[in-house]
């Protein structure tokens, strides 16, 4: 019963998209208040819906309701109640489900905290946010229904790809679907500025905190499932150029862009073209990669559900979308009028570099996944684009960024003084390349690029700060005014700090992979193996049996020097329902560096193939990604992107003031 | 298009052979010779496994990923140049084996695409910058701009 009227209120959102898409335009087009006011009741009344339908798809995979067939393809009794309910989303019906309802969730958000938004800007944007989830409501309600009975049912399900039995993966979609959907609203603000013709300082404004909270999620989306994807796949490898994993940085590149032109836009009005382009594109690259992912173009380890007629639908729905977007853009953006000027050197300058860059690396990560399937469409002829392929080409490119970020941070908006903004960062600089020198010399004859990339982390770290010292700080200042100044400094300097501050510390943690140690070894209880300043010895081999798998279990112990530090225990899980096999890489974590050793073949004499890493800083490329993250919160707390700002700005007009205040820059 | 052929008979051969998953590199693989060793890691990290999905055979369990890094090391041994072995393997299995695509007609254009779009994006920055330094400075405020500036200017500043 719940079931059904699950079904039945997924049926009665899509009516009321319709009514969504519609009425707001109708209004805002006929100048009548009211009709177009009916826009934020109806994307409450949405999200209210979806989320009914979700839960009740919930309930019926932890009751394992086997009538239903997505619960039997991917559940089963025995599966604990955290991947019961994970199980929602790890398959395409629900995870197109969650997908609808996080877009009703950013709708309604828009609906109810927007009232500082004049009101056809609003209603506009809830217009056209409408007609994305019509759309995917059709698609779901036509090819994918998630509420599809099966008679007679079954007693027992098919379980949940083991793959997808992990915390980590409990986690990764709704994350990264926070990051795709919420660039939904920015699209959806970009649109309704080009259909009214009106764009300024304060649409980005509006538009900063959604691009900041998508983009901060979508980091720690595309985090999650990179580490997921180190743990379980069982290589130790944490990036693999893989199409999905390209489909979630296309937007992010994008996404980034799209952060930091919204700023000059806000700041000194220019670039609002550039602005709303990028708002189109991110969202357009979102729909791609749901394309990608969804339709099994691509074949992939992620593709866990993949069915052509659905990639055909999700088509349509690209093409109505980006092309008819696009068009509007092409008819309306010559009327929108260029804002502020700049010298070459300036803060907007740098920013202008920062947005070259990241699109053109967007646009080779878009080439190098879809080139393949383009040419074996028209020529029939099959080629790889790998991970060779961009690593070198996006180096170059991204080399140069991370050279000039600290440098544009310090540079003063307008017009800049490149020569004193380098002054600032010299200290930063001068630390990298010494850590660089001292590390070649330390370690002669290592690898080449670690020390440099060290060198370069280090200089991104100290950089990203040494705008805000020199905004703090001063020779002979007392304490209270440094801290006085600290906490007077808007936040979104402090999380541009944090933000950049983080992708240094990737940086960090992705050069010291050269100096990983890795060892292939048949092992057996009672070997010691060499694992750099560690040394991992096994004691124990043995069968042992869980709740829905078997495992061939090993323990081994970490010692340093003589002395045991920790025990670590990986294993390998066969699934008897799905007949799979999946390896539980045991690792341990020591500083910031990680002991990883996965498990292969068992052999007749009792020894059993492992492979076995010391990964040096390893952790920090997830740490730093979660430190962006923390800039983009940070950023987002800025009183000037409150959302409630702009409605008290419009009291502060309407009480008289001859001159609007204007917020401290 | 016999490349091609080769390569989907094996796919339909190995899919059902291949098992859940083992170790990639296994122990008995690895040559004794660690410098010759190391080649064969290096070739073997740029080659697809055909049975795999976008995976290298240096990262591959499947059968067919073993099989291709034994025949590497087993050319490597005969005395094959890294190159050498690398043509081998396109000869046999086509250009879709390289991770690295090579430089040809075909991917031409992939390969040019960073450039291009540098171009594409620098040529109307350049040009944006040369217009604006042979455009004339803005006309200077009217009497009423300045007195609106005055207004602005010596307002009191809210204290926010």
């Amino acid at each position: 019963m719940i079931v059904e009227t699950g079904h039945y209120a997924l049926a009665l959102a899509l009516a009321v998209t319709l009514l969504q898409s519609v009425l707001p335009i109708w209004g805002t087009r006929r100048g009548d208040l009211g009709l177009a006011s009916m826009a934020v009741p109806s994307a409450i009344t949405q999200f209210a819906l979806v989320a009914y339908a979700f839960a009740a798809l919930t309930y019926a995979h932890v009751v394992s309701d086997f009538s239903l067939v997505t619960v039997v393809e991917n559940s089963h009794t025995t599966k604990p109640l955290v991947y019961k309910i994970a199980g929602v989303w790890g398959n395409h019906e629900g995870s197109m489900l969650l997908w609808v309802l996080i877009l009703a969730i950013f709708g309604a958000a828009v609906a109810s905290f927007g009232r500082g938004m004049a009101d056809e800007l609003r209603a506009n944007t809830l217009a056209v946010q409408g007609w994305i989830a019509f759309a995917f409501l059709l698609f779901i309600l036509l090819t994918s229904d998630p509420f599809a009975r099966r008679f007679p049912a079954p007693f027992e399900g098919q379980d949940l790809n083991p793959l997808l039995q992990d915390p980590s993966l409990a986690i990764h979609p709704p994350l990264l679907y926070l990051g795709y959907v919420g660039f939904s609203i920015v699209f959806s603000f970009a649109a309704a500025a080009l259909i009214s013709g009106r764009v300024d300082a304060a649409w980005a404004r509006y538009i900063r905190p959604w691009a900041l909270i998508a983009w901060s999620f979508l980091t720690l989306g595309i985090a999650m499932g990179s580490y997921w994807a180190y743990y379980t796949l069982g290589w130790g490898g944490f990036w693999f150029w893989d199409p999905v994993e390209n489909a979630s940085l296309m937007p992010w590149l994008a996404g980034t862009a799209l952060l930091h032109s919204a700023a000059v836009m806000e700041k000194r009005d220019a670039l609002k073209i550039w602005t709303i382009f990028l708002a189109i594109l991110t969202f357009s690259l979102s729909l791609l990669g749901t394309f990608l992912v969804r339709s099994g173009v691509l074949t992939s380890v992620h593709s866990f559900a993949s069915d052509p007629s659905r990639g055909l639908f999700i088509l349509v729905i690209l093409i109505l979308f980006i092309g008819g977007s696009l068009v509007l853009f092409v008819w309306r953006a010559p009327a929108l009028r260029p804002g502020g000027l700049f010298a070459p050197v300036s803060r907007e300058g740098a920013l202008v570099i920062n947005n070259l860059m990241l699109t053109i690396c967007c646009g080779i990560v878009l080439t190098g996944t879809l080139y393949p399937l383009v040419l074996e469409t028209l020529t029939g002829d099959k080629i790889s684009v790998g991970a060779p392929f961009f690593n070198l080409t996006f180096a170059p490119l991204v080399l140069p960024i991370l050279l000039l970020m600290p440098i544009g941070q310090s540079l003063s908006w307008k017009r800049g003084d490149f020569l004193g903004a380098a002054q600032r960062v010299m200290v930063a600089a001068a630390a990298g390349v010494a850590l660089s020198l001292v590390l070649v010399a330390a370690l002669r004859g290592g690898p080449v690029l670690a020390p440099i990339g060290v060198g370069l982390a280090v200089y991104l770290i100290l950089g990203s700060s040494s705008e805000l010292v020199s905004r703090i700080w001063a020779k002979g200042q007392a304490w209270r005014v440094t801290l006085a100044r600290a906490t007077g400094l808007p936040r979104s300097a402090w999380g541009t700090a944090i933000a950049h501050a983080g992708l240094g510390v990737t940086l960090l943690g992705l050069a010291a992979t050269g100096w990983g140690v890795e060892q292939i070894a048949a092992v057996k209880p009672g070997q010691t193996v060499d694992l750099g300043p560690y040394q991992a010895t096994i004691v124990k081999l043995e069968e042992r049996q869980g709740p829905n798998y078997s495992e061939i279990g090993v323990r081994a112990i970490i010692s340093q020097d003589g002395s045991t530090v920790t025990t670590i225990e990986p294993a390998k899980r066969t699934f008897p329902v799905r007949q799979t096999t999946i390896t539980e890489a045991g690792i341990v974590t020591l500083g910031f560096g990680q002991v990883y050793i996965s498990l292969g073949d068992q052999h007749p004499d009792g020894s059993i193939d492992a492979r076995m890493f010391w990964k040096p800083l390893v952790t920090l490329i997830w740490i730093g990604a979660i430190v962006m993250a923390i800039g983009g919160i940070v950023s987002l707390s800025d009183r000037r992107l409150r959302i409630g700002f702009a409605r008290r700005a419009i009291r502060g007009r309407l009480s008289g003031d001859p001159v609007a205040p204007q917020p401290a820059e | 298009m016999t490349a091609l052929r080769r390569f989907l008979i094996l796919l339909v051969v190995f899919a059902g052979l291949a098992p859940g998953l083992a170790s990639a590199v296994q122990p008995d693989e690895i040559l004794a010779d660690s410098k010759l060793e190391a080649r064969a890691r290096g070739i073997s990290v740029g080659l697809r496994c055909l049975v795999c999905q976008n995976q290298s055979i240096d990262d591959s369990s499947a059968e067919l990923a073993r099989d291709l890094r034994l025949l590497v090391r087993e050319r490597l041994k005969a005395g094959d140049s890294d190159a050498q072995v690398r043509d081998f393997l396109v000869r046999r299995y086509g250009n879709f084996i390289l991770l690295k695509p090579p430089f040809d007609s075909e991917t031409a254009l992939l390969w040019g695409t960073p450039a291009l779009l540098f171009v594409a994006g620098a040529i109307p920055l350049l040009l944006g910058l040369r217009r604006r330094r042979r455009s004339p400075p803005p006309d200077p405020l009217s009497q009423a701009e300045c007195d609106r500036l005055a207004l602005v200017l010596n307002a009191d500043i809210p204290s926010e």
